[in-house]
């Protein structure tokens, strides 16, 4: 109990530091909003329309520093992120809200699934080292050393184009408005397929090369030969002595890649045009937009934060060493 | 530890002596090309029922690799290039080569018949399982199903035996000392009363003093239970004190195989000889400590004919040559149930007598002429 008190006191405290530099940044950059609005119109605006553009961004008014961390603290409690230039005058925390499943369900499940596919891969791989299955290896290593870009380029122009089994970007059918019926969320699935796919594809290989390592590194430990000479079944000891520790180092690594799911994919979703949080993000740097970058950022933050003491959680379930010295 | 004088047990008579466990003719390869180390070369070692075997030798001797290859347990690139291992039960005659048995004849067989007890204590027990958990797994793997509530009890009944209070159960072996871990894999190993327990050097990782009750205690549980020990060790002291019968190992292959007290007092093979000169008697009169000269062979250039040659001071020209077999002694008409692998035994081939350090004799006997 104490160890799990002590852990969300550490992660309150990370929050905050990331909380406040994500105030702290973007007005250390130069320009402002109204001026990268003024460079978007290209001079088109007119002297009255750049005044009210300032008192709507509240630029008119002097306030200090201060005021403004509290009142930017204030807002994040009323989950206001301000307005989107990109998408104006949509705010920032509807833009966030509409790309945020896209990205949570495409890359969340095919993360997921990529890791539970190449952890037990690697169990078997590792468990029959010096057979045969050692010669997927090389071909473990060529998948991950692809560039994940070049990869989702190549799908597409086999699957999307050459043979059109799969389409080639988006999330659904434009002839769809986004709903819970089965036309959608067919069209959805079969939209995700290749992004999916080659998510999957990229990110195995890494999970059963570490998992195959760690195998055959455990492998040789003494409890793994006693649970042997125990005459436990070969089940038993290939999946409760020797992946049961292999898998925790694996257990981090999927906690890290979980809290990159929502940033980690942007070139997924330039390259697949798909409408998720990478995608979004990807514009608003396009377009200078602070306010959805500064939202973004944050919900990035945020969600590496809450994998990692979700992660930290699951090793002190997975691992009795850890719980004590916290 | 070095002990006081030897505590003679009285060899039982070759009549009333079962054999439970006969290896024989045992060959281990590390590696599988031309370039592979000869580990063990044709071993043969006989365990009778409710004997304690010492297995002694210097690092690199082929101990451990006899213990693993024994119960089949040998990790890659360890291959066992020949030989059987026989175990016939002394209570109902059930049995078989454990090297030619199918995966499944030799699961139920392994901790039921023949239960180990490794010299890593500390890593013997998987870090993220209670003992509890551990000690009950290999009790339910060998019985049938729905048995939960007595292996539990059973589990208990263990840790009770070797002195651990029964709540350590749930205690994970992070939790435990080095010594209680031991303990607890000496009650894992006994859970099944198996009839033959391997034991390779289960106090080497331990304090003298932990050593010592370890060592009583896996004693006093031999001579309730009746299980035999192979007792695997470089501490010949030690063996000395509680094995009958000790096997000494050098380069692979078993030199002298006797039992306890003619090993102290009546060495027959020149590195016996030097391993008893290695270390000091604290009773009698005092020796000069000799150890032996060089170091033991590279198993990748094993020395032509006997693999001590290089170090023996007793050696002749034949023995660059001939590599002697396990065989009777020269005094084979008076210890008939001994065995020595030295070409000074040979009378074919050995020069002359049998020096007098290594043809001592027991009291009452007349010396050889």
């Amino acid at each position: 109990m104490k160890f799990l008190l002590r852990r969300v006191g550490f992660y309150l405290f990370t929050a905050w530091a990331a909380i406040t530099l994500n105030f702290f940044i973007p007005r250390m950059l130069p320009g402002d909003p109204v001026q990268s609005l003024i460079n978007k119109y290209q001079g088109r605006l007119s002297t009255d329309a750049i005044n009210s553009l300032r008192v709507l961004f509240g630029l008119n008014t002097h306030t200090s520093l201060w005021q403004d961390y509290l009142s930017y603290w204030g807002n994040l409690f009323h989950g206001d992120f301000g307005i989107s230039f990109t998408y104006f005058p949509t705010p920032v925390a509807d833009v966030i809200a509409q790309s945020l499943p896209w990205t949570l369900m495409l890359v969340g499940i095919s993360t997921i699934v990529g890791f539970v596919l190449g952890t037990l891969a690697g169990v078997g791989l590792g468990w029959r080292r010096g057979t045969w299955m050692d010669g997927l290896l090389p071909v473990a290593n060529f998948f991950s050393a692809i560039p994940y870009f070049w990869l989702g380029l190549i799908a597409i122009a086999i699957f999307g184009v050459a043979i059109p089994l799969f389409p080639a970007s988006g999330g659904y059918d434009g002839g769809l408005e986004p709903s819970f019926s089965w036309d959608f969320i067919g069209s959805a699935l079969y939209h995700a397929a290749l992004p999916a796919l080659t998510i999957v594809i990229s990110s195995v290989a890494g999970w059963i090369l570490s998992m195959r390592n760690m195998m055959v590194t455990v492998s040789s430990e003494d409890y793994v030969t006693v649970a042997q000479a125990k005459g436990l079944p070969e089940r038993r000891v290939m999946f409760g002595y020797a992946a049961r520790n292999a898998v925790l180092p694996s257990i981090s690594g999927f906690a890290l890649s979980l809290g990159f799911i929502v940033g980690g994919t942007l070139v997924t979703e330039m390259v697949f045009s798909y409408p998720g949080i990478g995608y979004v993000l990807f514009q608003a740097i396009g377009s200078k937009d602070y306010p959805l970058m500064q939202g973004v950022f944050l919900i990035i933050t945020l969600s590496v934060l809450v994998a990692n003491m979700a992660a930290d959680f699951v090793y002190a379930f997975l691992d009795p060493r850890t719980r004590q010295e916290g | 530890m070095t002990l006081a004088s030897p505590t003679i047990r009285p060899v039982a008579s070759a009549s009333e002596r079962t054999p439970v466990l006969q290896i024989r003719n045992l060959s281990v390869d590390y590696g599988y090309d031309d370039n592979a180390v000869h580990a063990l070369q044709n071993v043969s070692l006989t365990l009778h029922a409710g004997e304690v075997l010492g297995l002694a030798g210097e690092s690199g001797s082929g101990k451990s690799t006899l213990a693993y290859a024994a119960t089949r347990l040998l990790p890659p690139p360890g291959v066992i290039t020949g030989g059987e291992v026989l175990f016939t039960s002394s209570r109902d005659g059930h049995g078989g080569d454990l090297l030619r048995m199918s995966d499944a004849q030799l699961r139920a067989q392994r901790w039921r018949d023949t239960a180990i007890v490794f010299q890593g204590a500390m890593n013997s027990l998987n870090p993220v399982y209670t003992i509890g958990k551990q000690l009950i797994d290999g009790i339910t793997a060998h019985s049938p199903r729905g048995q939960k509530e007595a292996a539990k009890r059973r589990a208990m009944e263990l840790l009770d035996m070797v002195g651990i209070p029964k709540d350590r159960l749930s205690s994970y072996p992070h939790q435990l000392s080095g010594g209680m871990r031991q303990r607890v894999m000496i009650a894992m190993a006994l859970a099944l009363e198996p009839e033959v327990v391997i034991m390779d050097e289960p106090t080497t990782a331990l304090d003298v003093v932990m050593q010592r009750q370890i060592v009583e205690q896996i004693m006093s549980l031999k001579n309730e239970l009746g299980f035999s020990v192979i007792f695997i060790t470089h501490d010949v002291s030690l063996l000395l004190e509680l094995a009958d019968r000790i096997a000494i190992m050098y380069g692979g292959n078993i030199v002298e195989d006797a039992s306890a007290r003619e090993v102290y007092r009546e060495p027959r093979h020149p590195y016996t000889a030097g391993l008893l000169h290695s270390f000091p008697p604290l009773h009698g009169p005092r020796r000069e400590l000799r150890g032996i000269p060089g170091s033991p062979p590279d198993l990748m250039h094993l020395p032509t004919g006997c693999n001590f040659h290089p170090r023996c001071p007793f050696a002749f020209d034949a023995c660059t040559t001939i590599d002697p077999v396990l065989g009777p002694t020269r005094f084979e008409a008076e210890e008939p149930h001994r065995s020595v692998a030295c070409l000074l035994h040979d009378p074919a081939a050995a020069p002359g007598p049998v020096p007098v350090e290594l043809g001592v004799r027991p009291p009452g006997v007349s010396p050889l002429s």
